[in-house]
């Protein structure tokens, strides 16, 4: 299971046709993911984070470069890449336990085996007594580990997740965010996480990539060094939390949405938060 | 009972929100539930008690006549002598196993067309027009072509009613398959799903709830166009037939007998009909 897992991003360019011009969202991107390690990609929004996930994932297979898994070139979805999305993405007709056996769909496994895998990961991310539940009867926290136990099930070698944890309440974020170091911990795959929040990109990532919007690059890519589980006051963490705060800044200006900096201008002038961030 | 709810409303957690919402189904209502709904029940069938009422006694105040309009009475009397001595049951079978094969037919057909015209392109590009030029047709102004394609028997009653059947289930899958989120077609394609998958697992159940209000329609247009065939084409066995006849013997109360079957068989139509949808889409946040 450790051996596999290994993915390697070269000189990916991604271009989207906007308005009859070509516009590059992805510009010379390059990403060596060792087997097991935990990688997290932040980025402003825009910076092609979640374009390079989908990429990853074979959703989208129009792009310049090379994507190599385990030693393979990327040619569609494959169950050994799963993928998380920022919305649980459930199928509302189907109960708890159904969705995550959707994972196991064209598993190559017994139906004893597949009853016994979900029944596993259900208990997994903390499910446990609400197989049986719809998803409309499910919290957005609850749902989103729904989502995760179906990307898990298959035990892929790889598990990308966008945003996972974007949609949800901070307590609710953080509490999610242990879990799934600790499912990491566990179940010892490689995965990706894409996300805008730098607290979450360096509490969970062994390494944090910082990519630049317009067209989308890597800026910088920081080691954070500790073991996990990880405290989050710890001060090798706050260090590095800074410094990646700093080189974000850097890709968007001081008025980027993660300026640290007090406002020295008027108010009049001043872009309100929300239109900067947006 | 009451005891059980309301400790279960008490719970507190996540837990406790799932089971007071399955108190609510249906098929678990204690009596709390069953109460306030037989109240409502009843106030729906004050209308027509109402209606009776002042049938009964316009017929019997001679406000009108009662060669028009007989006493109730006397069609209730209609009603044993023709369940007893005459063939009903037989007729009212004979419409109920038309309106049966006719719904069937033009439902399946109805799901796979609206299935194809709704997830393939080409089909939907070549043929989408032409079907929607051509349910702009009343549907009995196909009677006259429907009998002379079909022949004037059973054949061409059935052809009739499939197609009345078939336009309602057609439109409604067709608008389901194509408001299936993409969303969740991307979850499939990540999950590796095969075009059947996809359609029986993700298309088909997304587009339940409109496919199921197609086949509500169906099942009352199929009734409907089930004595429409029977006035419209030749006389065979069926409720239909059992009103012609009795307007050319000028028994009233063999037609008001017709009438009323008619009516009961297509509310009971509708209320199983109401059941099955709302049995089948309890996923859904009410």
């Amino acid at each position: 299971m450790a051996q596999q897992g290994h993915l390697e991003i070269r000189n990916v360019a991604k271009q989207f046709q906007v308005a009859g011009a070509l516009l590059p969202v992805l510009d010379n991107v390059n990403v060596s993911v060792a087997a097991g390690e935990f990688v997290t990609i932040v980025g402003a929004s825009g910076c092609g984070k979640s374009t390079l996930l989908r990429l990853v994932a074979g959703l989208d297979r129009d792009y310049g470069g090379t994507i190599d898994y385990d030693g393979d070139g990327i040619d569609g979805p494959s169950l050994d890449r799963g993928l998380v999305f920022q919305e649980p993405r459930l199928f509302p007709w189907l109960s708890v336990a159904q969705n995550v056996a959707l994972g196991l769909l064209n598993a190559d496994m017994d139906t004893a085996a597949k009853r016994r895998s979900v029944a596993e990961h259900i208990d997994l991310v903390g499910l446990s007594g609400f197989e049986n539940a719809f998803p409309h009867q499910l919290s957005g926290g609850m749902a989103q580990r729904a989502a995760i136990a179906r990307g898990l099930v298959n035990r892929p070698g790889l598990l990308l997740l966008d945003e996972p944890f974007g949609a949800l309440d901070a307590l609710t974020r953080a509490r999610l965010q242990a879990e799934l170091q600790r499912i990491w911990s566990h179940e010892r795959i490689t995965m990706v996480l894409v996300t805008h929040d730098v607290d979450e990109a360096v509490y969970l990532g062994d390494r944090v990539v910082v990519m630049a919007p317009r067209p989308g690059r890597i800026a910088e890519t920081f080691e954070v060094g500790l073991a996990h589980p990880r405290d989050r006051s710890d001060a090798v963490l706050l260090r590095t939390r800074n410094a990646v705060l700093a080189a974000l800044e850097a890709t968007t200006g001081p008025d980027g949405p993660w300026s640290s900096k007090p406002q020295t201008r008027p108010a009049a002038i001043s872009i309100p938060p929300q239109q900067a961030a947006a | 009972m009451t005891t059980s709810a309301r400790s279960g409303s008490r719970e507190r957690g996540p837990l406790a929100r799932i089971k007071a919402i399955s108190l609510l189904s249906p098929d678990m209502s204690g009596r709390d539930a069953r109460a306030p709904r037989k109240r409502q029940a009843l106030r729906g069938i004050a209308l027509p008690v109402l209606l009776l009422i002042a049938w009964e006694a316009a017929s019997h105040l001679r406000l009108i006549d009662p060669r028009i309009l007989p006493p109730l009475e006397q069609v209730a009397r209609t009603a044993i002598v023709q369940i007893v001595d005459e063939d009903l049951l037989y007729h009212l079978a004979a419409s109920l196993v038309r309106d049966a094969i006719g719904f069937t037919i033009g439902t399946v057909t109805g799901i796979a067309l609206g299935t194809l015209l709704g997830l393939s392109r080409l089909a939907d590009r070549l043929a989408t027009p032409t079907f929607n030029g051509v349910r702009q047709i009343a549907i009995l102004a196909w009677i006259p072509l429907i009998s002379i394609w079909f022949g004037f028997g059973e054949a061409a009653k059935i052809a009739f009613i499939s197609a009345a059947a078939l336009i309602p289930v057609v439109l409604n899958t067709y608008e389901g398959m194509r408001s299936a989120s993409n969303q969740l077609v991307e979850v499939g394609q990540t999950l590796r799903f095969t075009t059947p998958q996809l359609i029986t697992k993700l298309y088909l159940p997304s587009a339940l709830p409109s496919i199921l209000t197609g086949i509500h329609l169906a099942l009352i247009y199929s009734w409907v166009a089930s004595v429409g065939a029977e006035y419209f084409m030749t006389v065979g066995p069926g409720i239909g037939g059992l009103i012609i006849a009795g307007r050319e013997r000028f028994q009233m109360d063999l037609v008001m007998l017709g009438i009323l079957i008619l009516g009961l068989v297509g509310f009971l139509i509708n209320r199983g009909a109401s059941a099955i949808e709302a049995r089948l889409l309890r996923w859904r946040p009410t």
